[in-house]
């Protein structure tokens, strides 16, 4: 699969309270989730960013609350991937379990700018950045994470390997 | 090679004699924890599998404790819904409100955690179950469901972190300030991934609710989990509380940690965390003189029936601040009524402040709170990120009770020691 979007970066530290705050987390519904994403970090975000754009962020994405309300309202907002230098453990372990694709990668995140495009090789581990003509190989998960990766996500997983 | 009590609980509940950190293993779970936020997509994503039961009916817990008593109809419909699944299933524990506490207050004060579990729970506070001597851990929603089918999980085993605390521990310092000061000092990515180990002597003489406190907010340092040793402390608390056979477990002399932090407690003052995040930790004496709107005294790290007492102490024939609005919530309804019988809530009325049922309402800007723009709060709660409390422009300091309840009198940021 090739993913083609518009870069929207953020900084260190992005946890789920800016990424969803809990004011909106009365509901479960990812659209009405995917109208605040991102609000606590840039009020204008939803305004400016469309379906298949991508979020970049710095070291510790996600941080803070274990409400996968966070990684719910990205991917129900339809950003195609989130790529940070790192992810805190709950919301690695939320978006590998609701197939929202996320890579670390410190190099790219350091050489890439907001607004640049973006293309990424799902099949290839493969991320470029077309405005900056470089390319980056994405490291490997561990092959027991791959298997969910390749289910669809956790629930798919148990429905074919644990019943 | 050793390993440490964490190993040695992701060991027994894997069914394995040795694992080592970066590992990945499946471990069965001792009890499965959620609340009235992050259940309701646990109860969706469970339903769309299309099993027939839950895996253990007496090892699902279910805590409505964030929105309740409910505020407005969207979580009465969240709560309902999670009230409906516990009837068709049948399960054991949940709590309805005005039964239920902070569930991380009242999982270990009712004894349904104890010391050799392995607990997840889709809160990421789940980890103040380690002060029990447990492994215990934050998840999200799906992990839940997946765990109330199979009654398993898989973790990375993680690496250890070795945390000393020696030296005298100075008047108006608790587990909380030690706390903050750690997050202080490794930053809040500094111990990602990792189990958080906190040993050494004034670990061994703290009572069992700070030591709550600290595990609590082991996940504001990025830690997968934070832990104790048991030890007589943590038998004394077990004790006609535990429903269920607590095992010690403890590190062995030659275990591997990653890291080790020696921590002098002679040399740490009350601390204060600055916005917008916990590692922002200074002396209170460096933050004096901040004006403020509001206090908070409550929530899973500091609602406690101690946090309350010493409150009570600082607040017994004052007046708050004709500035400040002070919100003292305690965790579990047994601290309610134990304050009420030791005359505390009295005490808090007096000096004009709010006492309210327990629930985690103000601590994630959910209701019985909320900061307008521009307005500061300090708050003894675990999270000072913007927007936390309220309005993307309002500011949280996070502090001690004590801190908490002398500010609160003066209307700006305040050592206990300047009132008292």
């Amino acid at each position: 699969m090739v993913l083609r979007g518009k870069c929207w970066k953020f900084g260190d530290n992005i946890d789920t309270d800016v990424i969803i705050p809990a004011r909106y987390l009365n509901t479960t519904n990812p659209n009405e989730l995917a109208l605040h994403v991102m609000e606590d970090a840039d009020k204008e975000f939803v305004k400016k960013a469309s379906k298949g754009d991508i979020i970049i962020g710095g070291n510790n994405f996600g941080c803070g609350s274990s409400r996968e309300h966070a990684p719910i309202a990205i991917k129900g907002f339809g950003i195609a991937c989130v790529i940070a230098k790192s992810f805190a453990r709950i919301f690695f372990r939320n978006a590998i379990n609701i197939g929202l694709p996320i890579i670390e990668s410190s190099e790219f995140v350091d050489e890439s700018d907001e607004g640049d495009e973006m293309e990424i090789i799902t099949d290839e581990g493969i991320i470029k950045n077309i405005s900056k003509q470089k390319e980056y190989k994405v490291r490997e998960f561990p092959q027991f994470l791959q298997e969910i990766i390749d289910n669809g996500g956790l629930m798919n997983w148990i429905r074919k390997v644990k019943l | 090679m050793g390993m440490t009590i964490t190993e040695k609980i992701l060991a027994k509940h894997s069914s394995k004699s040795l694992v080592e950190p970066g590992q990945i293993i499946e471990c069965e779970v001792g009890i499965v924890l959620g609340n009235d936020i992050t259940a309701p997509i646990a109860i969706n994503e469970f339903e769309k599998l299309d099993v027939k039961d839950v895996f253990d009916r007496d090892k699902i817990v279910l805590v409505p404790d964030h929105f309740t008593p409910n505020k407005d109809i969207k979580s009465a419909q969240q709560v309902r819904q999670i009230r409906e699944f516990a009837r068709k299933y049948n399960i054991k524990h949940f709590y309805e409100t005005g039964r239920a506490g902070i569930e991380h207050a009242f999982l270990p004060e009712q004894g349904i955690v104890t010391a050799g579990d392995c607990v997840v729970g889709a809160d990421s506070h789940t980890c103040a179950y380690g002060a029990l001597g447990a492994f215990s851990t934050g998840v999200g929603s799906t992990d839940m469901a997946g765990t109330m089918i199979t009654g398993k999980t898989w973790f990375k085993v993680p690496h250890s972190m070795k945390f000393i605390y020696y030296g005298k521990l100075n008047k108006w310092v608790y587990g909380k300030d030690l706390i903050l000061y750690t997050i202080g000092k490794i930053g809040v990515e500094g111990a990602r991934y990792r189990a958080m180990e906190f040993t050494g002597e004034v670990i061994s003489s703290l009572p069992m609710e700070q030591r709550l406190t600290m595990c609590n907010m082991a996940i504001e340092a990025g830690a997968k989990s934070g832990i104790i040793e048991p030890d007589k402390i943590t038998e004394e608390y077990l004790k006609n509380r535990s429903k269920r056979k607590p095992i010690f477990y403890f590190s062995d002399k030659d275990s591997k940690y990653v890291e080790q932090v020696e921590i002098d407690t002679s040399k740490i003052e009350p601390q204060v965390s600055f916005p917008h995040l916990p590692e922002n930790a200074k002396k209170v004496s460096e933050a004096s003189g901040i004006e403020i709107d509001q206090v908070f005294i409550g929530s899973c790290t500091n609602g406690w029936l101690s946090d309350l007492r010493i409150a009570a102490e600082i607040l017994k024939g004052r007046k708050i601040s004709p500035n400040v609005r002070c919100i003292v919530i305690p965790s579990t309804p047994e601290i309610y009524k134990q304050a009420l019988k030791e005359g505390l809530i009295e005490i808090f009325i007096n000096a004009d402040a709010v006492f309210s049922t327990p629930t985690c309402g103000p601590c994630l800007g959910g209701h019985m709170g909320i900061l307008a723009e521009g307005e500061r709060a300090v708050s003894t709660s675990n999270r000072n990120f913007v927007g936390r409390m309220g309005h993307p422009e309002s500011e949280v300091y996070l502090a001690s009770p004590a801190v908490a309840a002398a500010s609160a009198i003066t209307g700006r940021i305040t050592s206990p020691e300047e009132v008292l």
